[in-house]
C-alpha cells in the first residue's frame, strides 16, 4: 500500500465523516425550521465578535480541558468514563465545604486546599466505579451513569440542607446554593473585564504533566499497555486491575478538580446546574482530540466556541441550545466510525479494491492479491 | 435483550426512548383539539416505534457495519437521541403542557378484586402489553428459527456465519426490534405515566434497562424480575415522599439507582450466561 494512497485515504474518511456529520447536523436544523448556514454562521463566528464573546470561549474551555484530560486517561487505560458529571459535582461539594468551613485562612493555603480538596472528591466519587469494575467486573459505563444521577441527587441535598446560604433562608427564596467563598478562594482574573481565570493556566500546566504522566513515565506505560491489550498486559506482568482503579481515581480527579476550578474561577459558589453538560462535553472532547493532551486543548477551545456559539444562536435565530447536544451525538458517531475505518488494514484494503473496481487509477493493487491463489 | 442476544451492546436506549417518550407525547399533543381522541395516542406510538427502528439502524450503521467501538457510540446516539428531542420540544412547545394519554384499562370483574384488583388488573393497554411482551419475546427467542439465529449470532458470529447466517442482517433486525420497542417504552413514559414531556423523563431509565439485562440473565422472566424489583424500589421512594417521612427526599430518590450498582455488583456471578460475542463487532476478513 502507497504512502500516498494511505494518505488519500485517511483523508477520504476524515472528509466523510465530516460531510455526515454536517449533513446530519443540517438536516435536523432544516427540520426544526432553522437556516443551518446562518445557524453554523452563528455558532462558529458570533462568539468571536468582540473581546468578551472571545474570552467566554476560553472560560468555557478550561473545564473542557480538565474533563477531556481525565476522560482521555481513562480511555486509554480501557476503562469507559461517563461519568465527569458526577465526579464533578462531588468535587464541586468537597471544595466549597472546605472553602466555608476555613473562611479566615490566608489565600495561599486555602485556594490550593479547595482545590485539592475538589480533585481528591472527584477521585473517590470515580474511584467507586474503578474498584467495581476491577473487583467485582461491574460494567463501568452503567456504573458510572447510575453515579451520575446519584451524585446530582446528593448535590441538591447539600444545597438544599447543610450548604445552603443562610440568607435564601431568610429572604425565604430558597435558591439551592451556597454562600459566596470568600475572596482568598477565588482565582485570580487574568483579563481585566472578563471571566478569564488562571484556572486556564492551570488547565494547560496539567495538559503538559498528563502528556508526561502518560508517555514518559512507567506508570503511564502500565496504563496505556492495560488499555491497548488486557491479555497481553498481564502477559507482561502488570497488574490490570491495579492500572484499572488507577485510570478511574485519576480521571475522577480531573473531574473534580474541573468542578472545583469551575466554582473557584467563575460562579465564585456552588449553584445549580452548574456542570452545564461539561461533563459529557468532555468526552467529545477527548475523542476529538484523539485521547492526546495536544489534541485535546485546542479541541476543547474548539467545543467552548461550539457552546458559546450555541448559546447565541439560541438568543439571534432561535435555535435551542439543546441542538449542541444533538451536535456532539453525531460528532461522537462519526469520529467512532471514521476511527474504525483508518485503524482497520482490511478496510484500506477493500476501499483500494472498491477503487480498482470503478477504474480508479492511482489507486494500488491489494497488499494480498499476490499472496492469494 | 435481542440486542445483546445478538452481540450488540446499545447504550443508545436512553436516546431511543427519549425521542419515543417525545414523539409519542407530539402526536395526541398537536392533535389535541382536532376530536380525534384514541387516534392521535396510536399515531404518537407509531411516530415514537418509528423513530426507535430508525435509530436502531443508525446504530447498526456505525457498529455493525463500520464495526465502531459500542460503547462509545452508544453514547454518541444518546446525546443524539437526548438533543433532538430537546431541540424540537424546546423549538415547537417550549413549556410544561400536559397531555389526556392513554388512560387505565380496568379489565372488567377482575379489577374489583379487594387487594390484587387495582394493582394487576386496571393499568395501561400498554402496560399489559409491555406484560405480554415477556412470554411473547421468550416464545420469539426460543421457539422460532429466527430466535436461534439471533442466538447463535450473538454467541459464535463466526460459526453462525459459516452456516450461512448473515451475522449482518440478524444484528440490524435485532438492532430494530430492540429500537422499537424502546421506543415504545418511551412512550409509554410519556403517555401512560407522566401525561407530558419534560427534558429528563427518562431519567437513566434506558441505561436501567441495559443493567436490568445483566440481571436477568439474558432471558424474559429475569428481566422482567429485574424490572418489578426496580420499580418496587421507585414505589417505596415515592412512598416515602408521600408519606412525608423525615428523610430527606433526595435520598430516596437516589435508591432505585444505587439498587441498580448493587444488583450489577451482585450479578457478576452470572456472567458466565452471557452472550460470548457482546459487544464485540464481527467482521468477516478479520482473523481473530
Amino acid at each position: 500500500m502507497t504512502r500516498r494512497f494511505r494518505l488519500l485515504y485517511a483523508g477520504g474518511v476524515t472528509a466523510l465523516a465530516g460531510a455526515a456529520a454536517v449533513g446530519l447536523a443540517a438536516a435536523v436544523l432544516l427540520s426544526i425550521g432553522a437556516s443551518p448556514l446562518a445557524s453554523f454562521t452563528v455558532i462558529l463566528t458570533g462568539p468571536l465578535q468582540d473581546l468578551f464573546g472571545a474570552s467566554e470561549v476560553l472560560v468555557r474551555a478550561v473545564p473542557l480541558i480538565l474533563v477531556g484530560l481525565g476522560i482521555a486517561i481513562s480511555f486509554r487505560s480501557g476503562i469507559l468514563n461517563i461519568g465527569a458529571e458526577g465526579q464533578m459535582l462531588v468535587g464541586i461539594l468537597c471544595s466549597t465545604a472546605v472553602a466555608l468551613a476555613l473562611p479566615h485562612w490566608p489565600k495561599a493555603a486555602l485556594l490550593p486546599l479547595s482545590l485539592l480538596a475538589g480533585a481528591l472528591g472527584g477521585a473517590a466519587w470515580g474511584g467507586i466505579a474503578g474498584v467495581l469494575r476491577a473487583r467485582l467486573d461491574v460494567n463501568e459505563i452503567l456504573s458510572t451513569v447510575m453515579l451520575n444521577y446519584v451524585a446530582a441527587q446528593l448535590y441538591t441535598f447539600f444545597l438544599r440542607g447543610p450548604m445552603i446560604d443562610p440568607e435564601e433562608l431568610m429572604t425565604g427564596s430558597g435558591t439551592p446554593q451556597s454562600m459566596r467563598l470568600v475572596k482568598a478562594a477565588w482565582l485570580d482574573r487574568l483579563v481585566p473585564g472578563t471571566r478569564v481565570h488562571a484556572g486556564l493556566l492551570l488547565a494547560l500546566a496539567l495538559a503538559g504533566l498528563v502528556w508526561v504522566l502518560l508517555w514518559r513515565t512507567t506508570f503511564g506505560y502500565r496504563m496505556r499497555a492495560a488499555g491497548a491489550g488486557r491479555k497481553a498486559a498481564r502477559y507482561a506482568g502488570i497488574q490490570v486491575e491495579r492500572s484499572l482503579v488507577s485510570a478511574m481515581l485519576f480521571a475522577g480527579g480531573f473531574a473534580g478538580l474541573a468542578g472545583a476550578v469551575e466554582v473557584a474561577g467563575v460562579h465564585h459558589r456552588a449553584i445549580e446546574a452548574i456542570t452545564s453538560g461539561y461533563g459529557f462535553s468532555g468526552i467529545v472532547v477527548a475523542l476529538f482530540g484523539g485521547l492526546h493532551p495536544a489534541g485535546i486543548v485546542p479541541a476543547a477551545v474548539f467545543f467552548g466556541l461550539l457552546l458559546v456559539g450555541a448559546d447565541m444562536t439560541q438568543r439571534s435565530a432561535g435555535v435551542p441550545a439543546n441542538m449542541i447536544l444533538v451536535l456532539q451525538g453525531v460528532i461522537i458517531l462519526a469520529i467512532v466510525s471514521a476511527k474504525q475505518f483508518l485503524d482497520n488494514p482490511y478496510a484500506m484494503e477493500r476501499a483500494a479494491r472498491l477503487l480498482r473496481r470503478l477504474g480508479l487509477r492511482g489507486a494500488p493493487p491489494p497488499a494480498d492479491a499476490a499472496g492469494e491463489p | 435483550m435481542f440486542n445483546q442476544r445478538a452481540g450488540v451492546f446499545n447504550l443508545g436506549c436512553e436516546g431511543i426512548m427519549a425521542m419515543g417518550a417525545f414523539l409519542g407525547f407530539l402526536a395526541p399533543h398537536l392533535l389535541a383539539g382536532a376530536g380525534y381522541g384514541a387516534w392521535a395516542n396510536l399515531a404518537g406510538l407509531a411516530l415514537a416505534v418509528g423513530a426507535g427502528v430508525l435509530m436502531g439502524l443508525l446504530f447498526g450503521l456505525v457498529t455493525v457495519s463500520f464495526g465502531a467501538p459500542q460503547g462509545i457510540a452508544g453514547i454518541g446516539l444518546q446525546m443524539l437521541g437526548w438533543g433532538l428531542a430537546g431541540t424540537i420540544f424546546r423549538r415547537f412547545i417550549g413549556g410544561v403542557t400536559g397531555v389526556e394519554g392513554i388512560a387505565a384499562w380496568p379489565v372488567p370483574g377482575l379489577s374489583r378484586l379487594p387487594w390484587v384488583g387495582e394493582i394487576l388488573f386496571s393499568l395501561t393497554p400498554l402496560a399489559y402489553l409491555a406484560f405480554l411482551m415477556v412470554p411473547a419475546s421468550w416464545w420469539l427467542l426460543y421457539r422460532t428459527p429466527w430466535g436461534l439465529r439471533v442466538r447463535a449470532v450473538g454467541t459464535h458470529p463466526r460459526a453462525a456465519d459459516t452456516m450461512g447466517i448473515s451475522v449482518v442482517r440478524v444484528r440490524y433486525q435485532a438492532l430494530m426490534l430492540g429500537g422499537a420497542m424502546a421506543g415504545l417504552g418511551g412512550a409509554y413514559l410519556s403517555l401512560c405515566q407522566a401525561k407530558m414531556f419534560a427534558d429528563d423523563l427518562v431519567a437513566g431509565r434506558g441505561f436501567i434497562a441495559v443493567a436490568l439485562v445483566y440481571f436477568g440473565r439474558w432471558t424474559p422472566w429475569g428481566i422482567l424480575g429485574g424490572a418489578l424489583l426496580f420499580s418496587l424500589a421507585q414505589a417505596l421512594q415515592l412512598a416515602i415522599q408521600v408519606a412525608g417521612i423525615q428523610f430527606p427526599y433526595e435520598f430516596a430518590v437516589m435508591l432505585p439507582y444505587v439498587l441498580v450498582i448493587v444488583v450489577l455488583a451482585l450479578a457478576r456471578r452470572s456472567r458466565m450466561l452471557g452472550p460470548a460475542a457482546l459487544g464485540k463487532p464481527y467482521d468477516r476478513e478479520r482473523r481473530v
